[in-house]
């Protein structure tokens, strides 16, 4: 299934995401604080970002999708830093989808690549200057001053001269008026009075009472519920179906055939799944119909037989392996892995004549909408997208396939509709984090020092399935993204087989590196203990070049904080391992013990991060530490296979994922910084599965070279 | 068939499939959504509610069951929010996407009406039921040890929040 991708630009889109900004991605209003910030009368646009009522309650825009990663409070607090307001006033609503709010990489609305911070940190304080500005000439306007006379604080505007005083609510009318300066100065570090701070999260709230409205959440007049049902092989398509029996089904209004399966319509979605569980369809499998896992992996092998695409490449890699005193040579595989966000996918559409409104959890706005679009025959502009808070996101809401579903379903029967996705369909129906199989090769001289490195990657490409045929040269760059090391090797070379296939691939948590990570950083672990080198004194040797800098910084602190030079309890084992995903710097140590059936348990895991100037502390450790989980579920727990075609998994029985009695203790410890801050959605995931797998090879001598680390592994 | 049962003190009858589950029965024919859909197999949690006081899983407990029983749910747990457990989760932070943030809250609170000062090992074998693909099982244990503490300091009146409904609470009592 392609996706729709009209209406934004493409070719500015895949530029930036192929030049380091991967990863991706992801419309609209949303009520917040919001039950207990109903404005007394009109609220003024100051600009596209800042909303004032005249009780001085202050709305921020936010026009980056919420799955759980603190935009709602972080890109507030960018703006209130700047607009000088009372942070008790401040609140949140999701931004519609319109061109104001196009992400500067992305060329479009979305969420992704751990951009929102970057992205943000510019144009988001550069909003609340403005704004600031704009209250400030409406007041110097009304009292007849010089604007240069006045200053702002705390949501007021002041003229020391008169002592003259005006709350930002009673000039944001006059102030909407006001011609946006061309030229705003935003703070310096030393000045500022939120960013840094452990603000507590503007969502909290409504996410303990149960009044926070997800994708799912979303109820409208007349609304149906509706399931569909899709041919369980990748690229079959339905032959022929009978829906009497699913007709018959009490509360089952409609059975319609729709370009990714058959849609039961209901009454609810308990009576749309009853329907559906009645269905008789003969599927027309098409070719895949025999391939799995085995299968594919050949691919991969057969693909490595021969050069790939040069990704990085200095020095004569080749020459120094040969003359090199000591070779080390290792094959590693990583699995397909699936998103399972606790949502489900589900989108909610009411598609007419005239137009259409999305109620969608998605990561990119922007192409929901030329989806949504294409199938109401209506310009994108005549499409609202309500973006709800999302279940989580983790790159999987950047596909626009489940409002293919809402859309064409609420199309054929003419009623909105909800379609709601079960585990079993999300779970086997994911664009799928890519399997991937990986060979290096290195040489040691004599004394222990890296003289060559190559690496070789074999693997579908997810710009390819995002923009089909975009990829053109055979190179995306997010398929070898982390294998390029930052160590000292003067000979290196990273090639890539682009294996095209039928499972469909996505950006999943920290993309690319959520597998390279773990490749590198065992292999280097290899090299260390060919050099019989410590793994932490081995890493931090070779890593003095100039560009290293952030990655030794990181792998410094983290040695330090970890205590990596005391001993630990008998029995517990520790590996480390530093990597760098979309410009954040993380280094963990995982500190472990087997039990005598060899599963592993992790005890406590130390961070260290660098990423720019924090924005908020507290985030930052949440978004940590849940990316250490997110990883330790790779590492140790689920996979998805397939068989015939077919996703062998289907709910949290067969795809395991870490639970509460699984949880290591999680340490965080952030880099003072104030360079331009980075992202932390993604980065702390990579490096965990090596930690883990170096650590179990400290405790055992034993390299296991493929996630996740099953027991018989060991035996 | 119809059902008759009360949810959050409130009198329902609803005439539907008695198989259907709890679950779609209080989302979809009542329209409360702060209970979730995860799994529909009570592997997730994110359906938990309390039915006469334990903590079950909606989405596998078919409507006619619940049949003259009390449900409560995440917006019945307290009239302002005010739960020890709410109260705590919103100081420590907990929720990320907080999609299942109700299942956890409704698991945590039955789990403190039956044993109000759990272990480590307790709390985990408890939550183990709920699953939270954000990652924060941290936070959730953080919280579960200041909702202990601020029910320890809450007055006599509110001390009756975290009494036992009934005799063999228990977690997942739908499993």
């Amino acid at each position: 299934m392609s996706v729709v991708t009209s209406g934004f630009d493409r070719r500015r889109f895949l530029k930036t995401s192929l030049a380091g900004a991967t990863g991706l991605i992801v419309g609209f209003y949303l009520p917040g604080r919001r039950e207990l910030f109903a404005s007394e009368g009109a609220t003024a646009a100051v600009n596209a970002f800042i909303h004032i009522s005249p009780d001085d309650r202050i709305t921020i825009l936010v026009n980056k999708s919420e799955m759980g990663q603190g935009v709602a409070t972080s890109l507030p607090m960018l703006a209130a830093e700047e607009l000088e307001c009372d942070w008790q006033k401040v609140n949140f609503e999701f931004a519609p989808a319109a061109l104001v709010y196009f992400d500067p990489f992305f060329h479009m609305q979305g969420t992704g690549g751990s951009t929102s911070i970057r992205s943000s940190w510019t144009t988001v304080r550069n909003a609340g200057a403005s704004a600031r500005e704009m209250l400030i000439a409406a007041a110097a306007q009304k009292w007849s001053v010089d604007p240069s006379e006045c200053h702002a604080e705390d949501g007021v505007v002041v003229h020391p001269g008169s002592k003259r005083r005006a709350t930002y609510g009673s000039l944001a009318e006059a102030a909407s008026k006001q011609q946006p300066p061309a030229n705003v100065k935003l703070k310096d570090a030393s000045q500022f009075k939120l960013i840094g701070k452990p603000i507590k999260r503007l969502d909290t709230p409504e996410k303990v009472n149960g009044k926070a409205t997800f994708g799912i959440d979303s109820r409208r007049p007349g609304m149906l519920h509706a399931v569909v049902l899709r041919c369980p092989v990748f690229g079959g398509k339905v032959g022929s179906f009978d829906a009497t029996k699913a007709k018959a089904v009490p509360g089952v209004k409609h059975v319609v055939q729709i370009s990714t399966g058959i849609a039961v319509v209901a009454d609810n979605t308990w009576n749309a799944m009853q329907g559906r569980r009645a269905l008789e369809v003969n599927w027309d499998e098409g070719p895949n119909a025999n391939i799995s896992t085995d299968s594919i992996f050949q691919t991969f092998a057969n693909a490595l037989e021969k050069p790939g695409v040069v990704a990085t490449k200095r020095g004569d890699a080749a020459g120094n392996y040969d003359s090199a005193a000591q070779k080390i040579d290792a094959e590693y595989r990583a699995p397909y892995e699936a998103h399972a966000t606790m949502e489900p996918m589900n989108c909610t559409a009411d598609v007419r004549p005239d137009g259409a409104d999305l109620w969608v959890p998605t990561q990119f706005q922007t192409p929901a909408q030329a989806t949504a679009a294409k199938i109401a025959g209506v310009k994108p502009e005549q499409v609202n997208v309500h973006t709800t808070f999302l279940g989580g996101g983790f790159g999987r809401r950047g596909w626009s396939d489940y409002v293919i579903d809402a859309c064409e379903t609420s199309k054929a029967v003419g009623a909105p509709v909800q379609v709601t996705w079960s585990r079993e369909d999300d779970m086997q129906h994911d664009y799928y984090r890519p399997a991937s199989l990986v060979r290096f090769s290195a040489g040691l001289d004599a004394n222990g020092k890296i003289v060559s490195y190559t690496a070789r990657a074999a693997c579908d490409s997810i710009s390819n399935w995002f923009f089909p045929g975009s990829v053109k040269n055979g190179m995306d760059s997010s398929s070898v993204d982390g294998l390029a090391v930052p160590y000292d090797i003067s000979n290196m070379l990273v090639d890539y087989q682009l294996v095209s296939g039928p499972i469909p691939q996505g950006f999943w948590r920290s993309v690319g590196c959520s597998q390279n990570g773990f490749f590198a950083e065992c292999f280097i672990d290899e090299l260390a203990a060919a050099a019989k080198k410590d793994p932490y004194e081995f890493r931090r040797d070779n890593l003095t070049n100039d560009k290293a800098k952030r990655d030794l910084g990181v792998l410094n602190l983290v040695a330090e904080k970890a205590e990596w030079s005391k001993p630990l309890p008998k029995g517990h084992y520790k590996g480390i391992a530093v990597v760098e995903a979309f410009n954040t710097y993380v280094a963990e140590v995982a500190e472990i013990s087997l039990d005598k059936d060899n599963n592993v348990k992790v005890h406590r895991v130390v961070v260290a991060v660098d990423l720019g100037q924090p924005v908020n502390p507290e985030i930052i450790k949440q978004q940590v530490t849940g990316g250490v989980v997110y990883g330790l579920s790779q590492t140790l727990k689920g996979e998805i296979t397939i068989d015939k075609g077919r996703v062998v998994q289907g709910n949290f029985d067969t795809f395991e994922v870490l639970r509460m009695n699984e949880m290591p203790k999680v340490e965080v410890h952030i880099v003072p910084s104030t360079e331009t801050p980075t992202g932390m959605g993604e980065p702390s995931v990579p490096p965990i599965a090596p930690a883990v797998f170096n650590a179990v090879f400290a405790a055992t001598g034993k390299r296991v070279r493929k996630m996740p680390l099953r027991p018989e592994d060991l035996a | 068939m119809a059902t008759s049962f009360t949810v959050n003190g409130k009198a329902h009858t609803v005439d539907v499939d008695p198989n259907m589950p709890l679950l779609w029965v209080i989302r979809d024919t009542l329209n409360m959504t702060g209970t979730k859909f995860g799994c529909g197999m009570a592997l997730c949690g994110a359906c938990t509610v309390h039915i006469n006081g334990m903590a079950i899983r909606s989405c596998i407990t078919p409507i006619s069951s619940v049949s003259g029983k009390e449900v409560t749910t995440i917006e019945g747990l307290s009239a302002n929010s005010d739960h020890p457990v709410q109260r705590a989760w919103r100081e420590v932070d907990v929720p990320q996407c907080g999609y299942c943030q109700s299942g956890q809250i409704m698991s945590a609170s039955a789990m403190l009406a039956k044993n109000p000062h759990p272990t480590d090992e307790e709390i985990d074998a408890a939550m183990a039921g709920n699953i939270c693909r954000c990652g924060t099982y941290q936070q959730i244990r953080e919280a579960i040890h200041r909702a202990i503490e601020l029910h320890g300091k809450a007055a006599a009146p509110r001390s009756a929040e975290l009494e036992p409904a009934a005799e063999n609470v228990a977690v997942g009592g739908a499993e």
